[in-house]
């Protein structure tokens, strides 16, 4: 699928910028984000990182790489998302660059868990997404700097609240 | 998205035949469910047993299918796998679904 002249489904290789990170770049449409998120996957898999922590790293990714996907590009215009992946035996530290709009206010959502208390009709079908996020990290930055969204998501490998 | 419906008397069972409902494929499930369940049985059971991967669009996509059933009809979901079951524990999704471990105990049997 193309619009345009853009390859929607453009997703670099992972490389190797250092002994244990890895830098992954695509761009920004839900068709080469999800190639993205299995290429990692199978990345962090080969590294011994267990399953459960590949599905923790894997829903959080998801859901910021799709809220630059979905907000800080225009549809049409998508531009490019690079995401620096360091690991250590105690920690995941994934960086997430952008150079689409800014978080408004500056900061990421922390509004918690839509409601889920009133009639089937009214139920949410979005709004998940900064709740998991936080739920799933153990330590989330974000800085704007010359005109770039720089978004730090930690992961820690070792501690029983990880294995959510 | 392939979905595959089974009918039985009082109850229906769709299985995704997809190994994600993410960002990606949330509006083609929307589109392909809502195919799936017309003029069917009130309940709709949807057998998640070969999806290893839902994001927040997909449970979305999932809580769209069950509010779109006409009043009397229900949504239940079965197989979820490990990172399936974590997207709908944490978002405290779990609550609103029935969930049942696999198909085993739902499919009818014939008798005698």
């Amino acid at each position: 699928m193309t619009l345009g002249h853009i390859d929607l489904y453009r997703t670099r290789r992972p490389t190797q910028i250092m002994a244990d990170t890895i830098r992954v770049e695509c761009i920004a449409t839900q068709w080469a984000v999800r190639d993205l998120l299995i290429d990692l996957r199978a990345w962090l898999r080969a590294l011994n990182l267990s399953d459960v922590n590949c599905g923790t790293v894997e829903i959080a990714l998801a859901e910021a790489l799709n809220n630059v996907v979905e907000h800080a590009y225009p549809a049409d215009l998508p531009g490019d998302i690079a995401l620096d992946l360091a690991l250590t035996a105690a920690c995941l530290r994934c960086e997430l660059r952008d150079q689409g709009a800014a978080l408004p206010g500056l900061v990421p959502p922390d509004a918690g868990l839509p409601s889920i208390d009133g009639p089937r009709e009214s139920l949410p079908e979005g709004g998940f997404g900064w709740s998991l996020i936080r739920t799933l990290t153990s330590r989330l930055s974000y800085e704007r700097r010359d005109g770039e969204n720089r978004l730090t998501l930690e992961f820690n490998l070792n501690t029983a609240s990880f294995n959510l | 998205m392939d979905l595959a419906t089974t009918t039985y008397p009082d109850m229906m069972i769709i299985t995704v035949n997809a190994g994600r409902i993410d960002a990606a494929a949330a509006i083609a499930f929307k589109d392909a469910m809502r195919a799936a369940v017309a003029n069917g049985p009130a309940r709709v059971v949807l057998d998640l047993s070969h999806v290893t991967f839902v994001d927040s669009s997909g449970l979305g996509a999932i809580v769209a299918a069950m509010k779109h059933l006409e009043a009397g009809r229900r949504l239940d979901l079965a197989g979820l796998t490990t990172d399936v079951a974590k997207v709908f524990r944490l978002t405290r999704m779990d609550s609103i679904f029935t969930i049942y471990p696999d198909l085993d105990r739902l499919i009818p049997r014939a008798t005698g």
